[in-house]
């Protein structure tokens, strides 16, 4: 079970990004947590995957609650989530070949041998050809980089699986093409996804359940950090919700 | 709308790289379209698959490697023999205007939204002296909605859709009767995709156009549904090849597409079966000689291996015919 509790995040204590969030991904369950750009979804995400470290509030895996994040947390809480970013050029690093890429969290966490046959395992399950792995992420399209770090984020067998906007710059053959490869790994693994996106008709079509982030929450009003349309400047992220805390 | 002249006439477009070692990429091979005014064309197709590279052709900014073949027709210009100093001073921003794939990085960041939008307008029109194109860049602003209480700010002081708004009002200044979208809508979401499309053939429909015909739009996107929204016709384009053109209803609704790859697309589609076209776009230094499609495609035979040629609307050896109702 990965529970966020009443979380409250952001970049500046003063300005939360995130305030009061809470949310519940059973194990094996697929949830979509939907929010217009600029709302904070991500923010929420980068704190399940303990990349963020939340300015108040509770994370628990598996009932138990997470005290550190990022390099701090324990490697076997890290190695539990698998994540995969919006920008496929702005999380893979430009001099690793693709094959160095993927077995990068393997080489991280000290495992010396079956290297090769795993990354050719995972290239296989996301669709990368062994011709690809050679190469450097300049060398590939968007698409092709994508399925690099999606098959990167199965190395280590994460019992979770957080995908923020994975598909956001992909068309929809690619999107198929990815989903279709999260959801081979959950149906053998019986892993947990929280796919972050705007996509409403992907995400239904994709999740077991999608919640908005209103519902998140807790507030009726969406437009905490929405960037305006019609007026241009950028407002403070939150505006103090009238009633809370 | 097809009785219109055309604004572009492409015949025959191709564009190699030449690559270190002797290597040709066949970015575009041997595209045939028109853009009429009043109309907008889609180009649709997979990332990697030449699409950018055709917009560049047109706005003779290929790098120095490219070489372009072929003939793309605006009025009496030939696109690709005119001279850099033909292309700067009469094609971009006076006969072309492009809205940008990102517009937030397309606009100077250390330089407010007004003070780019008054060189454009000193630049591309005969408007001199410091009032006057003032209130000429203002007018220019309001013609793409963008709120002129905002135009004093910086380029990151905007959201997406201001400044992708910011981003057609300097398309727009120089009155261009072609406008050229390169993915307009990547990584917006749903309802700024919508907005931005529908403000885009607000300006295709418009006749505020000098000759009171309305604009072209040449929009190239992935976007299947922003391109359902806002095109009147659509081409597909695979491997560098444009191997469907077709009218934008009958490819969205009944009978749908013709060509196995296009049938694909639509159906990856995650209101539609949402399953992928198997395997991935081929290589475009390294593609056979017949169809390259025929590799992915559960049609494939014996007659693909030779290329199949543009009949009508489309070039593939086994279409799908308007009475196969069961596919």
């Amino acid at each position: 079970m990965l529970e966020l509790r009443a979380i409250t995040a952001g970049y500046h204590t003063k300005a939360p990004v995130v305030r009061g969030a809470s949310l519940t991904v059973a194990p094996g369950e697929s949830v979509g947590l939907l929010g217009p750009s600029g709302c904070g979804k991500s923010t929420l995400a980068r704190v399940a995957a303990l990349l963020h470290r939340p300015d108040s509030g509770t994370l628990l895996l598996d009932g138990e609650p997470v005290r550190s994040w990022r390099h701090r947390a324990p490697r076997a809480q890290r190695t539990a989530f698998g994540v995969v970013f919006q920008q496929p050029r702005l999380s893979a690093d430009p001099r690793l070949r693709l094959t160095d890429l993927i077995a990068e969290p393997l080489r991280a966490t000290g495992r010396r041998g079956g290297i090769e046959e795993r990354v050719c395992e995972l290239a296989a399950s996301v669709g990368l050809t062994p011709d690809l792995l050679d190469r450097r992420p300049h060398e590939v399209s968007d698409g092709q980089l994508q399925r690099a770090c999606l098959a990167r984020a199965l190395a280590l067998r994460p019992r979770w699986l957080i995908c923020d906007e994975m598909t956001a710059m992909l068309d929809a053959s690619t999107t198929a093409a990815l989903v279709a490869a999260v959801e081979d790994y959950r149906a053998t693994s019986g892993a947990g996804l929280l796919a972050v996106g705007h996509d409403q008709v992907l995400l239904d079509r994709w999740c077991d359940r999608t919640i908005h982030w209103e519902d998140v929450t807790g507030r009726t009003t969406p437009t905490t950090g929405r960037l305006p349309q019609a007026s241009g400047r950028r407002q403070p992220s939150v505006v103090p919700p009238a009633g809370e805390r | 709308m097809t009785s219109r002249p055309p604004v572009l006439s492409v015949r025959g477009l191709s564009v190699r790289f030449l690559m270190p070692g002797g290597r040709r990429i066949a970015a575009v091979t041997d595209a045939h379209f028109d853009v009429a005014a009043g109309e907008c064309l889609a180009l649709i197709g997979e990332s990697g698959c030449g699409k950018s590279v055709l917009a560049s052709a047109l706005l003779g900014l290929l790098p120095a490697n490219a070489q372009a073949a072929g003939e793309a027709r605006l009025g009496c210009l030939d696109l690709l023999t005119a001279d850099e100093r033909t292309l700067a001073r009469r094609v971009r921003g006076r006969l072309i205007g492009l809205i940008p794939q990102s517009p937030a990085a397309h606009l100077t960041p250390v330089r407010t939204v007004r003070s780019q939008l008054e060189e454009t307008v000193a630049a591309l029109t005969g408007t001199r002296g410091r009032a006057a194109v003032r209130v000429a860049s203002e007018t220019a602003a309001e013609r793409a909605a963008f709120p002129t209480g905002h135009l004093d700010s910086h380029p990151h002081e905007l959201s997406g859709g201001l400044a992708q708004r910011a981003a057609t009002a300097l398309a727009l200044v120089g009155g261009a009767p072609l406008l050229l979208a390169d993915e307009p809508t990547t990584g917006l979401d749903r309802d700024l995709v919508d907005h931005t499309v529908d403000e885009l053939r607000r300006h295709v429909d418009s006749d505020d156009h000098e000759d009171g015909t309305g604009r072209a739009l040449l929009m190239i996107t992935h976007d299947l549904m922003a391109a359902e929204r806002i095109a009147d016709r659509v081409a597909v384009m695979y491997a560098g090849r444009i191997v469907e053109l077709t009218d934008a209803r009958t490819f969205f609704g009944t009978p749908g597409p013709r060509h196995p790859y296009s049938r694909g697309l639509l159906q990856a589609l995650p209101q539609r079966a949402f399953t992928p076209v198997p395997g991935m776009p081929p290589e475009l230094g390294d593609l056979p000689d017949g169809c390259a499609f025929a590799p992915r495609c559960e049609r494939a035979s014996e007659a693909c291996t030779a290329l199949p040629s543009m009949s009508g609307q489309v070039a593939c050896h086994h279409p799908h015919v308007p009475e196969d109702l069961r596919a």
